[in-house]
C-alpha cells in the first residue's frame, strides 16, 4: 500500500522552504507516491523535484521549477523565502517538463525576472511553451559565463547531454554550491533531504545512473573535468537527495561508472568484435564459428562468441558497450528474429553505440527474413553497417561457409581500416 | 540524370548518387556512421564533416545555418539530413 503523500507541510497548509546553506533554499516538490517515472525508470521510492532560490544582495535567482501539477508546493515555498519582485534571475539547467512545468506561471508571476538557459535550449523552450514562445524573451549561457546577484555570483558550466541536449549546470561561485541539474541525482523521494539524513539511496544513485547518464558515458567523461575543477561544499541535484557529506564521493563514483565496465586487455591494442548468435539445429551457431575464424584471421582483432541461450542480457549489454564491432546471428522463425535477440537488441539504448560497427547473420528454413530486419535494427541503433548481412538456407554447405569465413574476415578490416575501398550506385543498395 | 559520387571515408565506399540527393537517403542505405536524431534539420545529432568536396553542396538553408551555429559547428561541418549533393565528388565522415 502506498503511504500518504509527505509534503514538509506548516499546520496552516503552507509548505516549508527548506534552508541549504545561508540564503539559499531548496524550494521543490516531493513526489514519493511516483512508481515509473518517462515509462522507463521504476521508482520505488518516488522522486523530488527540486528547485532551489539564491538571494544575493543585489537580486534572487530561481534555479530550475517543478513538474505542473506540483506548482502550488514549489510557488508556496519560494513565497517563504523571496517576493515575487525580488526575482532577477531564473536559470533552467534542463528543460525536460518535469523541471520546467512551472515555469509559465513563475514568468507571470515574475515578469521582471531575465531567464537563462543553456545555449543549446532554445529550440526546446519553444517546443515546450508554444504559444508563448514567440513573445519569450531569454538570454543563452555556455562555459564560463556568469551573472552577478550583487555579492554572490552564478557561473555556467557546458554539459551537454546530461542528458539532453541543453543539459547545463549552475555554480554558486561564493559558496562552492553545485546547482547541478539532472547529473548526481536520483529518484528517491525523502522529505529529510539530505544525503546524510535521509534512508540509504545507494541504488537510486546507481540506478539512476545506469539508466539515464549510461547512454551518454562519453559526454559524462566530458563533463566531470569541469566539476572536478570546482570546490564543492554541496552538489544540489536536480532529483533526489541533496549531497552535503562528502559531496566528492558522487563525483568520484561517476568517473568510476562512466569509466570502462569491464577490463579490457585488448584495449589500445587490439579491435574487439563479440558475436551472438541463437541457433534453433546448429545452423547459425556453424556460421557464428565460421564467421569467428575469419575474422581472426585478420591481425589486430580480438574475437568472442556467446550463444545467446546460455546468458542474461544485462553482462551481455556490458560486452557489447566495450566492443568495437558486433555480429548477431539469428534463425528466421515465423518470418521474423527470435525473441532472445530482440530481448538483447531492446537494451541496447542503454549504452552508447555510435559508430560501433554491426552485421547480422543467419540460416533460414523457408524466407529469411531475420537478416534484413536486423540490420534495420542496428542501423536504428546508430551502429555502422558496411557488410551486407549474410543468410543462407538450413544447413550450410562448405561453400557457404567459406562465405561466412570471408564475411568474418571482411568485417575484421573493417574494424582495422584494411577494407578495400568500393565503389556502388545508389540503385544497388536496399 | 547528372550523377555526383559521395565517398564514406569511415567505411570505404563511395556511392553514386543522382545530382540533388540529401545525404541522408544514402548513408543510412550504405551503413556509414552517421547518425540520426529528429531528421528535419533541429536537432544536429547528424552533424557531420566534409572532408573535401564542400563546393559541390548546396548552400544551408537558415535553419541548418542556425543550428550549426548553436552546435558551435566548424565551417566544414553540415547536418546530413540537409546537406544536398549537387555535382562532382563529396568526402564526408562523421562528426
Amino acid at each position: 500500500m502506498i503511504s500518504a503523500p509527505v509534503r514538509l507541510r506548516r499546520p496552516g497548509g503552507d509548505f516549508d522552504a527548506v534552508p541549504v546553506a545561508e540564503d539559499v533554499h531548496w524550494i521543490g516538490a516531493l513526489d514519493p507516491t511516483l512508481r515509473s517515472f518517462d515509462i522507463i525508470l521504476k521508482t520505488a521510492n518516488g522522486t523530488t523535484y527540486n528547485s532551489y532560490c539564491v538571494r544575493g544582495s543585489e537580486g534572487v535567482a530561481v534555479i530550475d521549477t517543478v513538474k505542473a501539477e506540483f506548482a502550488d508546493e514549489f510557488f508556496s515555498r519560494l513565497e517563504q523565502v523571496a517576493r515575487y519582485d525580488e526575482i532577477t534571475t531564473i536559470v533552467l539547467n534542463h528543460l525536460e517538463p518535469d523541471h520546467t512545468g512551472a515555469l509559465p506561471e513563475l514568468l507571470r508571476r515574475a515578469p521582471q525576472a531575465r531567464l537563462y538557459i543553456s545555449h543549446r535550449a532554445p529550440l526546446m523552450l519553444k517546443g515546450l511553451l508554444k504559444h508563448d514562445g514567440e513573445s519569450l524573451d531569454f538570454t543563452t549561457v555556455t562555459q564560463g559565463d556568469s551573472i552577478s546577484l550583487g555579492d554572490r555570483s552564478l557561473r555556467f558550466l557546458h554539459t551537454p547531454f546530461l542528458h539532453w541536449p541543453d543539459t547545463q549546470c549552475t555554480y554558486l561561485v561564493e559558496d562552492g554550491i553545485l546547482f547541478s541539474g539532472d547529473i548526481f541525482g536520483c529518484h528517491f523521494c525523502d522529505p529529510r533531504l539530505f544525503n546524510d539524513k535521509v534512508g540509504d539511496f545507494r541504488f537510486s544513485f546507481e540506478y539512476y545512473y545506469q539508466h539515464i547518464m549510461r547512454p551518454f558515458r562519453e559526454h559524462v567523461l566530458a563533463a566531470l573535468p569541469l566539476v572536478e575543477a570546482l570546490e564543492l561544499n554541496l552538489i544540489c541535484p536536480a532529483h533526489g537527495p541533496i549531497h552535503r557529506d562528502a559531496p566528492r564521493g558522487y563525483v568520484k563514483r561517476y568517473r568510476q561508472l562512466a569509466e570502462s565496465q569491464l577490463a579490457n586487455e585488448a584495449r589500445q591494442r587490439d579491435k574487439t568484435l563479440v558475436i551472438f548468435y541463437i541457433s534453433a539445429y546448429g545452423n547459425t551457431a556453424v556460421m557464428a564459428q565460421a564467421i569467428k575464424d575469419g575474422a581472426e584471421s585478420v591481425d589486430g582483432v580480438r574475437v568472442s562468441v556467446y550463444d545467446l541461450q546460455g546468458g542474461e542480457v544485462t553482462p551481455f549489454v556490458d560486452l557489447i558497450e566495450e566492443a568495437d564491432g558486433l555480429a548477431i546471428g539469428s534463425p528466421t522463425i515465423n518470418g521474423d528474429a527470435v525473441k532472445p535477440v530482440w530481448d538483447l537488441l531492446s537494451c541496447l539504448t542503454q549504452v552508447p553505440l555510435k559508430g560501433k560497427l554491426g552485421a547480422a547473420f543467419g540460416s533460414y528454413g523457408w524466407s529469411g527474413e531475420a537478416v534484413g530486419m536486423l540490420e534495420d535494427r542496428l542501423r536504428g541503433l546508430k551502429l555502422r553497417v558496411p557488410c551486407p548481412g549474410i543468410k543462407l538456407k538450413l544447413i550450410p554447405t562448405g561453400e557457404e561457409l567459406a562465405d561466412c569465413h570471408a564475411f568474418g574476415r571482411n568485417l575484421a578490416l573493417q574494424l582495422t581500416g584494411q577494407a578495400a575501398f568500393r565503389v556502388v550506385d545508389i540503385a544497388e543498395l536496399a | 540524370m547528372p550523377k555526383a559520387q559521395v565517398l564514406f571515408e569511415d567505411i570505404g565506399v563511395a556511392v553514386t548518387v543522382p545530382a540533388g540527393t540529401r545525404l541522408i537517403e544514402v548513408s543510412e542505405k550504405v551503413g556509414a556512421g552517421i547518425t540520426y536524431g529528429c531528421r528535419e534539420g533541429e536537432c544536429g545529432t547528424c552533424m557531420m564533416k566534409i572532408v573535401k568536396g564542400m563546393e559541390n553542396l548546396a548552400n544551408p538553408s537558415m535553419l541548418e545555418t542556425k543550428v550549426l551555429q548553436e552546435q558551435m559547428a566548424g565551417r566544414q561541418n553540415r547536418l546530413a539530413c540537409q546537406a544536398q549533393v549537387l555535382q562532382g565528388e563529396v568526402v564526408v565522415r562523421p562528426g
